[in-house]
């Protein structure tokens, strides 16, 4: 009896000493979203989104993840210095996000420099991953880029509207808007299409008085306002007060649950095109929509989405990497096909972006409301 | 042959300094984000002397420093990639241009605001470096490159510490050397009484214009090193806030001191970037919640600086 | 709609924008006459204004006709609280060290209430509590808002206006921004006077805030930064100190404003507002309606 219960407490004093289970190599990785400023609920999603692959990476996943965080407040300069702690001083292997492509431009310059690979869900000018028709190597993204996102915009505004005239308005401060509505416009005017109305404004403007009564002047039938969801609400306001009846149309940057609390009336019965729409139809994103909706009491919008997948991107590249040194992983990623997405089938191609459907959503009191796929 | 001789201490600091940092950066014993950091106070310290001569010597109250700043930034960072410089020879041309062309928008805004008084010099510089930002902002029409509201990228990394430590401490001899002789003397009657100064048969709009155009010249060169440095450039850094943190630099360092400048440069850089490394994210936003407490503070009980009008024997910048 | 129908309506739209600056700016105006300081914190006042307003509405769901006057209340108690605790102390000293002063206090109050518990950083959406009706005339169309934005500002103008020129306090006021130690030897109580400026001047900058934000219904803590710039340097053109200096101001700066962005870029449009400015301190740094210039 002795015996026994001595090889019993050494045993047990042994499985103290050497752990059962080998320890799981500790990763860094990061994620830079504008948590706090004038976007704050994309941030927010991310963040939500980037914990919860990373919780699902770490039941299977080869290597032990610690998530760094940083907010950018979707300012460009607060972001680069981000990136630069996360890269210099943390170590990180690698960079989820920024989520603006005002933010990841300068925040893409810097991982390039730095050969750490990024994946950005969401940041969708074409500057982010080329640039003066340069590709940067380390730099990816999991979804389609604004060439795309404005033709489509602009083809169902001549086709599912009717659309003959259109006006746009945009933030000249700002390269996801800008550049979106230069792509509407060329596919728009292709399409046959008339532009009576091409203004800009900038970031901290509130009055836009003089603008909507100068393009209210040519009576357009659509207005394109490629711009986030707070501004864009306000805008819609303002629209709607001074008796405009054109329709609304937009971008991926009005999925917010903000965009109807703000906008209200004004805003609702308009469309924008979007990465997925929480309707779809898939095993992979029911399963995710379902998780975050009982961890995070909401739908979860494509901010959330892509960032879910744009982190299991790089998770999954590093286990089959099998070493986070910065160029293996970089070699797996450039390489990703077919990967099976809460927001579709993700493909890089040669410039890092990836091939995709939009969709397009009709905004509705209760939230966007799915109408139309378009394919590439 | 007297100026060295005069300086000597300081040229023998600045020596060990160097090679105190050189040292360290060697050695591996700062990640690049610190030596950013450390590099970004030689670059500060630049600049805010050049608001010190301004303001601290000469008492014109210019709110729209970083306006300056920012012109020697994107002027330099425009000629180089014009002239696709990548060394560090080519680099000091371009260097100098940006503090010129400082310097020359200085001297062409000086000469019809520089009688104005306290109060509207404020206004007038305030509504200055808002119109530069605003300039800035439009950059896009002047050239693709320049970005516009949405910055300059690529602008190539060429700035590091010798260059940016060399630099400073030889526009701080310069500086030192104008602030004992005659211009400097000049200056500060300017500042204590200018109706006097006048009676004197000093040339105090003369003076007071050099003042400001060296002042705005230093700004460019630290602008143009900062380019070279963070090798993005965007609108919002050169805007009232950041004039803002000149102006404290100079207040709390003392006015008319130039030790106080380099070590409240120092001391301002390590706040504000080693509170962004100490402080979780929550609680940064709390810097500038303490900052202006601080600033009326030191308002309300030392007006004219911590360390105003006294040289450092120590670091042999005295006379 | 024909050329004048369309000048019309940007008429209107630049006068909306313009009384807002001129309450703002009036608020600048007096206290600049009264203790020749510049306070870089009346923009945020008008910011602290737009905030209350939100709560009473939105959180409180208090009638309009209660909001206006406890918000006034509100941005006047502030008004008298900065004076107090960071003006007051440094009334003897150096004039710069009070210009720097009110800098850190519009920084502080700017950062201090967007800390989470309190404003937050956010862009709050902001109630309006009354929908949006439009009066289609036979020239141009105008809203309610716009009607009520003129009105209010005509009225509260009126009535300060009775204040300054037919009431002791008015003149008391005026006394102190000739000469403060001839008024003060004259028996004008200066401490209660210059409160009553700072009173007044923030209560105005409130209601600014206020019609500001039916207007523009999007607040945020960092809103007053601009218009408050902006309705300084109103205050600068109609001449500083003088109150119909600044409401003239305040008009010009806004009717610019709406016009560079109709007829010209809106990219522009704040360029061209600091080159008016630098225009006037030029050429006439007194303003439109200012007096004598002294210069060193």
């Amino acid at each position: 009896m002795k015996s026994i219960l001595f090889v019993g407490v050494i045993a047990v004093a042994l499985m103290f000493l050497f752990p059962m289970t080998q320890a799981k190599e500790i990763v860094k990785v990061g994620l830079i979203a504008p948590l706090t400023g004038d976007v704050k609920t994309f941030g927010e999603s991310s963040k939500n989104a980037f914990l919860m692959a990373i919780e699902a990476y770490s039941k299977t996943g080869k290597y032990q993840i610690t998530p760094l965080i940083a907010d950018d407040r979707n300012d460009a300069t607060e972001g680069a210095n981000a990136a630069l702690k996360l890269i210099t001083q943390d170590k990180v292997f690698g960079i989820i996000g920024p989520l603006t492509s005002k933010v990841a431009i300068p925040v893409s310059e810097i991982a390039e420099k730095n050969k750490i690979p990024m994946v950005t869900g969401t940041a969708t000018n074409p500057k982010v991953t080329v640039y003066n028709l340069k590709r940067k190597r380390y730099v990816f993204r999991a979804c389609f880029i604004d060439p795309f996102q404005g033709s489509v915009a602009a083809n169902f505004a001549v086709k599912n509207l009717k659309a003959k005239t259109a006006a746009v308005l945009y933030d000249v401060s700002n390269d996801y808007s800008k550049g979106l509505a230069e792509f509407f416009k060329a596919t728009f005017e292709k399409g046959q299409g008339r532009i009576v109305g091409y203004e800009s404004y900038q970031k901290d403007d509130v009055d836009f008085s003089a603008l909507i009564t100068k393009i209210n002047l040519k009576k357009p039938e659509v207005i394109f306002i490629p711009d986030y969801y707070n501004k864009v609400a306000l805008i819609a306001r303002q629209i709607r007060e001074r008796g405009l009846k054109g329709v609304l149309l937009g971008g991926d940057g009005w999925d917010s649950p903000e965009l109807v609390k703000i906008g209200g009336e004004a805003i609702i019965g308009n469309y924008f095109t979007n990465h997925y729409s929480p309707e779809r139809k898939d095993k992979i994103a029911e399963a995710f929509i379902e998780k975050y909706k009982s961890k995070h009491g909401r739908v979860p919008d494509s901010l959330a989405a892509l960032t879910y997948d744009a982190t299991m991107i790089i998770l999954g590249s590093l286990d089959k990497a099998g070493t986070a040194q910065p160029e293996e992983v970089l070699k797996v990623l450039a390489a990703l096909k077919n990967f099976k997405g809460v927001t579709g089938t993700i493909t890089f191609d040669q410039n890092g972006d990836a091939v995709k459907s939009a969709v397009i959503l009709k905004v509705e009191k209760e939230g966007p409301k799915y109408m139309a796929t378009v394919n590439p | 042959m007297n100026f060295l001789v005069e300086t000597k201490r300081f040229l023998l600091c600045s020596v060990a300094v160097y090679l105190l940092f050189k040292f360290f950066f060697l050695f591996g014993l700062f990640s690049e984000y610190i030596q950013q950091i450390i590099i970004l106070s030689f670059i500060v310290i630049l600049t805010s002397l050049g608001l010190n001569v301004i303001y601290g010597y000469t008492g014109q109250f210019s709110l729209g420093h970083a306006g300056f700043y920012g012109i020697g930034a994107y002027t330099a960072a425009y000629l180089g990639a014009l002239f696709k410089v990548e060394g560090v020879w080519a680099f000091l041309p371009i260097l100098l241009s940006g503090g010129l062309a400082a310097g020359l928008l200085g001297y062409l805004v000086g000469v019809p605001i520089l009688r104005l008084k306290d109060d509207f010099l404020a206004i007038a510089t305030l509504g200055f470096g808002i119109l530069i930002r605003v300039l800035l902002d439009n950059s896009d029409q002047l050239s693709e490159f320049l970005g516009g509201s949405r910055g300059v990228i690529g602008i190539p990394k060429i700035v590091n510490l010798e260059i940016a430590f060399w630099a400073a401490v030889f526009l701080i001899l310069i500086t030192r050397n104008l602030i004992f002789s005659r211009y400097g003397l000049f200056w500060q009657c300017i500042k204590d009484d200018e109706l006097a100064a006048t009676t004197f048969g000093i040339d105090t709009a003369g003076m007071k214009l050099t003042a400001f155009t060296y002042g705005c010249f230093l700004a460019g060169m630290g602008g143009a090193l900062y380019a070279y440095l963070y090798s993005f450039l965007h609108p919002s850094n050169f805007d009232f806030l950041k004039s803002i943190d000149f102006l404290i630099i100079v207040i709390v360092g003392g006015m008319g001191s130039i030790t106080g400048t380099i070590y409240a440069g120092l001391l301002w850089v390590a706040v504000i970037e080693g509170l962004r490394l100490a402080l979780p994210a929550s609680l940064l936003e709390l810097r500038w919640v303490f900052i202006p407490i601080l600033l009326i503070l030191v308002m309300m009980w030392r007006p004219y600086g911590l360390l105003s009008r006294s040289e450092s024997r120590f670091l042999g910048l005295g006379n | 709609m024909d050329l004048l129908s369309y000048i019309l309506e940007q008429t209107i739209n630049g006068l909306q924008l313009g009384a807002v600056y001129a309450l703002i700016a009036l608020g600048y105006t007096m206290v600049y006459g009264v203790l020749r300081l510049i306070n870089f914190a009346h923009g945020d006042i008008f910011m602290f204004g737009a905030f209350t307003a939100y709560y009473l509405l939105s959180k409180w769901n208090l009638p309009i006709a209660l909001v206006f006057p406890l918000t006034m209340a509100a941005t006047a108690f502030l008004g008298f609280l900065i004076e107090k605790l960071a003006y007051k102390p440094l009334r003897t000293a150096p004039k710069i060290s009070l210009l720097i002063t009110s800098v850190g206090v519009s920084l502080f109050l700017e950062y201090f209430l967007s800390l989470e518990p309190l404003f937050t950083p956010n862009y709050i959406g902001f109630p309006r509590p009354f929908a949006v009706i439009r009066y289609n005339l036979p020239l141009f169309t105008v809203t309610n808002i716009q009607l009520l934005i003129l009105l209010v500002t005509a009225v509260s103008l009126f009535w300060l206006y009775l204040l300054i020129y037919h009431t002791k306090y008015g003149r008391a006021m005026r006394a102190l921004s000739h000469d403060q130690e001839a008024a003060s030897l004259m028996g004008v109580p200066v401490d209660g006077i210059i409160s009553l400026t700072f009173i007044v001047g923030a209560a105005l900058a409130g209601l600014g805030g206020i019609l500001y934000a039916f207007a523009y219904p999007q607040i945020n803590v960092f809103m007053g930064i601009m218009p408050g710039i902006k309705s300084f340097i109103a205050a600068v053109l109609g001449g500083i100190g003088i109150i119909h200096g600044a409401v003239l101001g305040g008009l010009i700066i806004g009717l610019s404003e709406v016009f560079v962005s109709a007829f010209l870029s809106s990219t522009l449009r704040d360029g061209v507002i600091f080159f008016i400015l630098f225009l006037v301190l030029i050429l006439k740094p007194r303003g439109l309606f200012g007096k004598r210039i002294d210069k060193v």
